[in-house]
Parts: C-alpha cells; sequence; structure tokens
C-alpha cells in the first residue's frame, strides 16, 4: 500500500476516458461501481465542456454483486450502441470492476454490434492515467487504421502529417495544435488527421495517408505512433517544439524529413521571447534558481528554456511519470543534476526547500507549495485546474507559444526596476512593508502580515537571534527575507555559532552570495 | 397548491399532498458520488479525527476531485493505494496498514480518532478493516503513551453500499457505539444530529438556551473526543435527512426521534424547533417569544427571491437526500412548481413530515436511469433543474437553467438565518440568466 493525499495522475481509465472524450463517434461503456462517475465533472469543469462525456457507466451497487453484473455490463452495452450509435465502442473496467473479473471484451463480443468494439486492459493497480490515454489510444489506432490506406504519389501534392497525441484534459493541447497546424502550414506541409483530439474513428482508418507522424505528446501518442513506425513504416517526429530552441530544432526536423525549406518557418515575425530576454530589464533575471517539476515532457522543455533562453540556473529537475524516466534522467545529466522522479508530492516538497529556489515551475501542486514557502511560481504541466483552461489563446508550444510562455514565468517574479528600488529604498518609511500598500494609503497600517518563511519543514538549530541582528533581518526586502532568515539560520548551524548576530547575518550572505 | 407564504402559522395542505403518491422506482446508470465524499466536509467538522480511506487511485483521485482546493490545506484525510502486491497476496494487507497507520501518526500525533473507511475494492477482496480497527485501537487506543491515544473506527463509504451523503451516515452510526451512556436517572437531554457549520450549530445552540433547553449535545462534536452521552433519557432531532442508519443505531441505545420537517426556511426552522420545545415542555408563549423573530427575519430575507422564483418549475436530479425538504420548502415558501423531485433512496418514515407537504402533481422518483431521466428533463423543460457538475454544464448548453447540488451539502443552508442564502442559491442561476447580454 502507498499513503497519499495527492495524486498527480489519475487512474488508468480516466487516460481512456480522456481519449474518448477528445474524439468525435466514439462511445466508451465503462464496467464501474456508483460513484466513478465524479470523472464526468473533470471534463465538464474544468475543461468546461459543453456536454457530457461519452462514456456509461455500469454503475453496479452491493446488491448487484450477488447476481449477475455480467449482464447488467451486457445491458449497459446494448443501450448505449443504440442510444449513442457510435462508430467505434469501447468497453472496459475500473478497479474494481476488474477485481469482480467479469469480462468486459468477451461479454461485448458476445453481442455482436454494428460497429467496432474495443476492448481494453487497464491494469489500475499497476499503472495511472498518462498509461490509460497512450494504451488507450494505441488500441484503437491499432484495430482501426486501415493497411490498404497509403500515401498518395509525391508529385503535385504537399507533404502530409498527422498530429498524435493531443487530447481532451490536456494542458493547453487546444492551442498547441493551432500553433502546429500553423507551423507546418508555412513549410507547405499539410495536416492529414490531428488524433484524438477532434478525430472520428474514420479518420483514424486513414493515418496511413501521411508521409510521417508528428508526436506532440509522447505521454500520449508514441505507443501509437512507434506501432505506426513499425505496421506503415511511417517515419516519426518527436524533437516537442515547447521553446525556440526546440521549435527550431523541430522546424529543421520536420524540414529535412518532408525535404522541404525550413527557412520561411524559421523567419517568423511574431517571435519576441529572444528579444524580450537580451533586453536589459531581463538582467536581473541572470542565474536566478529555478526548480522544474512536471510531466517529463514539459519538464525537460521547460528546463531547456529555463537555461538556455531566460538565463536561469536549473537547480532542481524531476517528473511524476516514471515511464519517462529514461528521458528524465538523460536531460537531469544535462543541467548537472540528479533527477527527482517521483510522484509522492511529500518528496517534492522536501526537494524545494532543500534546493531553496527563487522559482518553481511546476503543476497545480507545486503552486500550492511554493505559495507555503512564499516562492513565486508559474504553472507548465498537468495537472492543473480550471484556470489553466483558458479562454484566450495560450499555446506553450512554437514561437507564439515562446512568447507565452516568456510572460508567465516572468510575471511572478519581482520586475527588475522594482526589485533595485525596493533594495534601494527599503529604510524609507513609506516604503516599508509595514506602512501597507500605497494604494490603501489613507488606512491604517494593518497588522503586520508576515510573509511566512512557511512553517520550517526541515527544522533548523534553534540558535536564539540577538534584536540587532532581528532588526538588520526586517531590512531585507520582506520577499527574500524568508530565504535570508533560513539561509542565515542553516549557517550559524553549519559553523556551530551560539546566537545570530549581525555579522552571522552578513557572514551567511557572503556564503550564500552567487 | 398553497403558493401563498404569508404569516400563516403552519402549511396547511389541501390534501395529503405527496404522502401516499407512486414513486417512480428505476435501475440503471446513476450519476452520483459515493460515501468517500463525505469526508470532504466531515474532517472540516471533526477537528481531532483523521479520515484514512483504504482503497485505489481512483478513491484518492475523487477526493482530490471533490475537495478542489481544500486538498492543499494539509487536510485530514488521505488514501492508502492499494498495489499489485497487496491484491496478490505478496504483502500481507494487514501488515500493511498497520505500516501505514504508523507513518500517518508519526505525521499527525495530534490524531485522537482515526476512521479507517472502505472503498469498494477494499469491499470487494473483504478486507476486515473492523478488525484491523479494533487491533490498531488495541494498540493505539487509551494506552498509548502517556493516556492520550488514538481511538481507531471503521466504517464504509463504498460507491457499492452509499450513495454520497449516506457517507456521512454510515460514519456518524460507527460513533453511536462509542457514545458514553447516560446514567439511568439522568436528566432529559437533547441531541442534533447531523453536521451542520459551525456557525449554524452556534445559532441553534443559542436558540435552545433561549428556550430554556439547556443540555444540548451534537453528534458529531467538534471534538470527538467529547461525545455526547446517550440513553433512554436522549431525545434527538435530525438536522440532516440521510441519516436512516444513525437513526436506527440511537434507537438501539433507548434514543427517542422527535419527528419534524427539516429545518429549512421559517417553517421548516419553526417546527424543528417546536418538536424540541414540546418534548421539552417549554411553554408555547416562551416559545413564540424566542423564535418569532428569526422567524421573521427568515421571511423577509426568503421576499427577496420569492418575485424571481414564484410559479417556476423546478427539478431536483438525485444527489444527497437533501430533495425531497428542499422541494417542500421551495413549494411552501417560495411558491416553485416541483416536477421531478429525485432521491437517491426515499427513506418514507423520515419524510413522513415533509412529503403530504409536497404537491399532490409532483413526481417523486427513487434510484435513477440517467438517459432515461435526462429524457425526462429535456421533455419537461422545467426553469431550474438542481444537478451534479457533471450534468450542469451540458444541460446549460442545452438551454436549461441549473442549480449544481453539492452546493446545497456544502454551504450553510439550515436555519432562520441561513434561509434567505438558501433561497438565494436558486433563484441566483435564474438571476444570472436574465442579465447576461451574450
Amino acid at each position: 500500500m502507498q499513503l497519499a493525499v495527492w495524486t498527480y495522475e489519475g487512474p488508468p481509465h480516466v487516460g481512456a476516458m480522456r481519449v474518448a472524450t477528445a474524439m468525435d463517434g466514439v462511445h466508451y461503456v465503462l464496467h464501474a461501481p456508483q460513484g466513478d462517475t465524479y470523472a464526468d465533472l473533470l471534463f465538464t469543469m474544468i475543461e468546461r465542456r459543453d456536454r457530457r462525456p461519452p462514456v456509461t457507466y455500469t454503475t453496479f451497487q452491493a446488491r448487484d454483486l450477488g447476481k449477475d453484473t455480467a449482464a447488467l455490463l451486457q445491458d449497459a452495452i446494448r443501450e448505449a450502441a443504440v442510444r449513442f450509435a457510435p462508430q467505434a465502442l469501447l468497453v472496459g473496467a475500473s478497479c474494481t470492476a476488474e477485481l469482480i473479473q467479469d469480462d468486459p471484451a468477451g461479454l461485448a463480443e458476445a453481442l455482436d454490434l454494428p460497429c467496432p468494439v474495443i476492448p481494453l486492459e487497464l491494469p489500475s493497480y499497476q499503472r495511472k492515467e498518462n498509461w490509460g490515454a497512450a494504451e488507450t489510444f494505441y488500441r484503437m489506432v491499432r484495430q482501426l487504421a486501415d493497411p490498404a490506406v497509403r500515401p498518395a504519389p509525391r508529385e503535385g501534392r504537399r507533404p502530409l502529417a498527422n498530429l498524435l497525441g493531443p487530447c481532451a484534459l490536456g494542458f493547453r493541447h487546444r492551442d498547441d495544435v493551432v500553433e502546429v497546424v500553423k507551423l507546418l502550414d508555412s513549410m507547405g506541409i499539410g495536416v492529414n488527421c490531428v488524433a484524438p483530439l477532434g478525430a472520428a474513428p474514420a479518420d483514424l482508418r486513414t493515418l496511413g495517408r501521411a508521409d510521417f507522424n508528428v508526436v506532440l505528446y509522447p505521454e500520449i501518442g508514441m505507443e501509437a505512433a512507434r506501432w505506426l513506425a513499425r505496421t506503415f513504416g511511417q517515419p516519426m517526429i518527436d524533437v516537442v517544439p515547447i521553446g525556440m530552441g526546440a521549435t527550431r530544432d523541430f522546424i529543421q526536423a520536420v524540414a529535412a524529413l518532408a525535404g522541404v525549406d525550413p527557412a520561411p518557418a524559421l523567419a517568423n515575425p511574431t517571435t519576441r521571447l529572444p528579444w524580450w530576454s537580451r533586453s536589459v530589464d531581463s538582467t536581473y533575471l541572470t542565474g536566478k534558481r529555478v526548480f522544474i517539476f512536471g510531466d517529463a515532457t514539459h519538464a525537460i522543455a521547460a528546463a531547456r528554456i529555463a537555461r538556455d533562453e531566460l538565463g536561469f540556473t536549473v537547480c532542481g529537475l524531476g517528473c511524476y511519470n516514471r515511464e519517462f524516466a529514461r528521458e528524465m534522467r538523460a536531460a537531469a545529466a544535462d543541467h548537472g543534476l540528479d533527477p527527482l522522479i517521483t510522484d509522492d508530492h511529500l518528496a517534492v516538497e522536501a526537494a524545494i526547500h532543500a534546493a531553496a529556489p527563487e522559482l518553481v515551475l511546476g503543476t497545480q501542486m507545486e503552486r500550492h507549495i511554493a505559495k507555503r514557502m512564499g516562492l513565486p511560481c508559474a504553472v507548465i504541466s498537468a495537472p492543473v485546474h480550471v484556470q489553466d483552461f483558458p479562454a484566450r489563446h495560450s499555446p506553450q508550444m512554437g514561437f507564439e507559444g515562446a512568447n507565452v510562455i516568456f510572460d508567465t514565468w516572468v510575471h511572478p517574479l519581482v520586475m527588475g526596476l522594482e526589485e533595485h528600488l525596493l533594495a534601494m529604498f527599503r529604510d524609507d518609511f513609506e516604503f516599508s512593508d509595514a506602512a501597507g500598500p500605497s494604494h490603501l494609503h489613507a488606512q491604517p497600517a494593518p497588522a503586520q502580515v508576515a510573509v511566512a518563511p512557511a512553517p520550517t519543514i526541515v527544522a533548523q538549530a534553534d540558535i536564539p537571534w540577538t534584536s540587532d541582528a532581528e532588526r538588520e533581518l526586517r531590512k531585507v526586502p520582506f520577499f527574500v527575507r524568508g530565504k535570508a532568515r533560513t539561509n542565515t539560520e542553516r549557517y550559524a548551524a553549519l559553523e556551530g555559532r551560539v546566537q545570530i548576530d549581525i555579522a552571522t547575518l552578513y557572514d551567511a550572505k557572503a556564503h550564500y552570495a552567487r | 397548491m398553497s403558493g401563498e407564504t404569508g404569516l400563516a402559522p403552519a402549511i396547511a395542505p389541501t390534501d395529503t399532498g405527496c404522502a401516499d403518491a407512486p414513486v417512480l422506482r428505476e435501475r440503471g446508470q446513476r450519476a452520483v458520488f459515493c460515501g468517500l465524499t463525505g469526508i470532504v466536509w466531515l474532517h472540516r467538522k471533526m477537528q481531532d479525527a483523521f479520515f484514512l480511506v483504504v482503497g485505489s487511485r481512483t478513491c484518492a483521485h475523487l477526493l482530490q476531485s471533490a475537495a478542489g482546493v481544500m486538498i492543499f490545506a494539509e487536510p485530514r484525510f488521505a488514501t492508502a493505494i492499494i498495489e499489485e502486491r497487496d491484491l496478490a497476496g505478496m504483502a500481507d494487507c494487514h501488515d500493511e496498514l498497520d505500516r501505514i497507520v504508523a507513518q500517518l501518526l508519526a505525521r499527525r500525533p495530534e490524531i485522537r480518532t482515526l476512521f479507517l473507511v472502505g472503498s469498494c475494492p477494499s469491499e470487494v477482496i473483504k478486507l476486515d478493516l473492523g478488525k484491523a480497527a479494533q487491533r490498531l485501537d488495541r494498540t493505539l487506543g487509551t494506552d498509548r503513551g502517556a493516556g492520550v491515544g488514538t481511538r481507531v473506527l471503521h466504517y464504509s463509504g463504498s460507491g457499492i453500499e452509499t450513495t454520497f451523503t449516506e457517507g456521512e451516515d454510515a460514519c456518524l452510526a460507527a460513533l453511536v457505539p462509542h457514545m458514553p451512556a447516560a446514567s439511568a436517572g439522568a436528566a432529559p437531554a437533547l441531541l442534533v444530529v447531523g453536521t451542520l457549520p459551525d456557525v449554524v450549530e452556534d445559532q441553534f445552540r443559542r436558540l435552545f438556551g433561549e428556550l430554556g433547553i439547556g443540555n444540548v449535545g451534537w453528534l458529531p462534536a467538534r471534538q470527538l473526543a467529547d461525545l455526547p452521552a446517550v440513553g433512554a433519557h436522549t431525545r434527538f432531532l435530525l438536522a440532516q435527512p440521510f441519516l436512516g442508519e444513525t437513526v436506527g443505531a440511537l434507537q438501539n441505545r433507548g434514543a427517542r426521534h422527535l419527528p419534524a420537517l427539516f429545518p429549512f426556511g421559517a417553517e421548516g426552522t419553526t417546527e424543528w424547533l417546536r418538536a424540541a420545545a414540546d418534548a421539552f415542555g417549554v411553554c408555547p408563549m416562551q416559545f413564540n417569544r424566542v423564535a418569532a423573530p428569526g422567524r421573521e427575519r427568515a421571511k423577509r430575507a426568503i421576499a427577496h427571491s420569492q418575485d424571481r422564483l414564484r410559479g417556476k418549475r423546478i427539478t431536483f436530479l438525485p444527489d444527497s437526500q437533501l430533495e425531497v425538504p428542499l422541494a417542500r420548502f421551495l413549494a411552501t415558501e417560495l411558491g416553485m412548481v416541483p416536477v421531478e423531485v429525485g432521491t437517491p433512496y426515499l427513506h418514507r418514515e423520515l419524510m413522513a413530515r415533509e412529503l403530504p407537504l409536497l404537491p399532490s402533481a409532483t413526481r417523486i422518483s427513487e434510484g435513477q436511469h440517467l438517459d432515461r431521466q435526462l429524457d425526462r428533463v429535456r421533455a419537461d423543460r422545467p426553469d431550474l433543474t438542481v444537478c451534479g457538475l457533471g450534468l450542469a454544464n451540458p444541460l446549460e448548453a442545452e438551454g436549461l437553467s441549473t442549480k449544481w447540488a453539492i452546493e446545497l451539502v456544502f454551504s450553510p443552508i439550515h436555519g432562520f438565518d441561513q434561509a434567505g442564502d438558501l433561497a438565494d442559491l436558486f433563484a441566483r442561476p435564474l438571476r444570472r440568466r436574465d442579465v447576461l447580454r451574450v
């Protein structure tokens, strides 16, 4: 057993739901107990979908267990096939139904339905959401893609690509697809099929018409792409175009594969990240320590952007999906780091504390960890909450994605000039944090809101501060005061000091100075 | 029906309402939460308790999704996720559980009551959590350390056995045997059963005090270390309609139920308080003196929503068992017209005061066949549909206004001073519909 409060990923049948919901003309009959329908609200609330996910649950109860849950499943399949008339039907079991061992595949086959039935085996006690999505998509492609459909002769037509991996409940998948389609179009490359997002089973039949596959999200699309490469001989592009450098690499790789000129795509006039990053206001970003955690694809891409495009120092890097541990280890080695591969948020919290970053890039969980530690943070990966399914266009991929990323990551940091001014005038009576926000000037200063260095997680040795040192510490701007306190106490413990005076404070500052 | 909500002292239906109405019973897909969801509000109420679900990743994911942002406040609940090794018998589930409980209590040593909460997977593999709780209670109970121990209890919140709020029923029923026994000659005492937000509990406590009913216990108590006593002298009021099991457990210990409307709206709250006042011999003049100001305030507050809601047709999809009393409140005090009132389970005895007050044309349904019920909603086209979050946006997109039901469980809605808020919860979606120009 494993003790869990937060989970980065849901069970694998939620991955299957994400594929079914992403597609048109698919219905999923899930053998599951009453209560498992909770997963519907991920789609209707977080992604704000305007229709129910195409999922029918058997919702069996205890009184059904002694009787015939198999018949219940068959009834549900039969009714769903009539009511929804899908082009393809997925059948499978959730964790509880896996234990009662009805056979969804056999039971569905016995019904002799007028549409293809794709049985899913998703081991709930070993695997998780991303794996479930990848497996479901792979099974569908394998069963539905028509091997007789091949690319037309190249003369007189644009090269064609499939985009594999975008899905329901995917972090910015909607807008990434728009960006990548635009990018390919600027190279004269057409898109044959985007799948699973927006594809129907009939579209999957014609996957073979494309000249190559682009795997946008390896977590979901790689299994299917590998099978297509083996079976159809379709080559794949697995460079994920998140960030300037990666987008350029992507363009070069696609151009080479498709035999087109990359120059028009590379000369993108809407690219702002390189100049924004070179402008003097960004100088203060240099060497900022950043901790990165998320799914492997987004975390690895973020690390490259952080180091090469924003000039940060990556002080921690990890992912929660073990399936991509190898890729993560290679990326971490490139940054001279030990990778953190865990799905235990407490381990992530401890690692963030130990790394003492100035910015955290992560998921919804890291956002809350950072909040408690008083650290700035931006979200780069699922799991995310409703605010990260925005109404506005907000891709992560391509050149516009790089623009979005620059803004998103820099906003939580105090802007350079502002930081300079705060330091310069920190003793000014009107500027001290005790004076309260300036727009409430007429109001009496609110009671001191301690920007707490959060409940100290790793207990520091209990070394007393002199009152002079405490006063001096208060002169440190509030947003780094917590860190200054922690560093000083850690340094004092390291040096075996019996009390912390002003000298200790500045010794520590010198010790930890970059 | 009596849509008039004047100052008449009680609601007098012209016929027997839905007391003997036929009930549409359906089986099929049910779009409901399982009883584990109750943990989300129970752990806020019971401040010294921890809820450890023994289940799968699905259970953990459910709690995380249902609790929303609350999960980030270091909540007092968690899931012991069953893994392949446990199923294959490679690990002994009881040893594993002991290890996890030790790990948990090392992190949260202030916990005084630990609930082991059963789930579908733990029930299906027949993991005996009752036995595990007994064993752990022996080692961690009152003998632990310096006389301060952690009591370990067990109940099931599995979807195969419980629907949404029935999780609270199962939890409270598990607490009843641990309530101290009152001495035989004890003076009569009142017990209020069902989780209420603290602010509402305090309001009721004040009202009972003014009525001269001083000896009032609450189940659950804020600190489970202080469970109230129970015995033949105990008279209890239900604050929530979904507590059938708990009622049985309390009756087994000699306590007597005071039948009443549930305390929603001016009339419901008045009758609920009156049931206690009558049982404790409070004189009617005293009762009126205490109840009248709150009742008048409630009526004034409700009036704000009356114009918007009067005559509007409303359908409830099954969710929490609050549907019948809420429909009664909306029909009798706001003049709404219930079209269909669906409930996951209809406890006739506990609804005995409520059902006669529903207009006799109301369609009462128990259980669910989701697709057929949605067909009825589309045919009925009510002005407002009360439903779960998985259905609300899809119905809105079809042009049907909705009120999402979970809010009715999480928000303070009981008593005089919440009556206006309760009415507004139903008025707001319609108001919004009227103001939007997009």
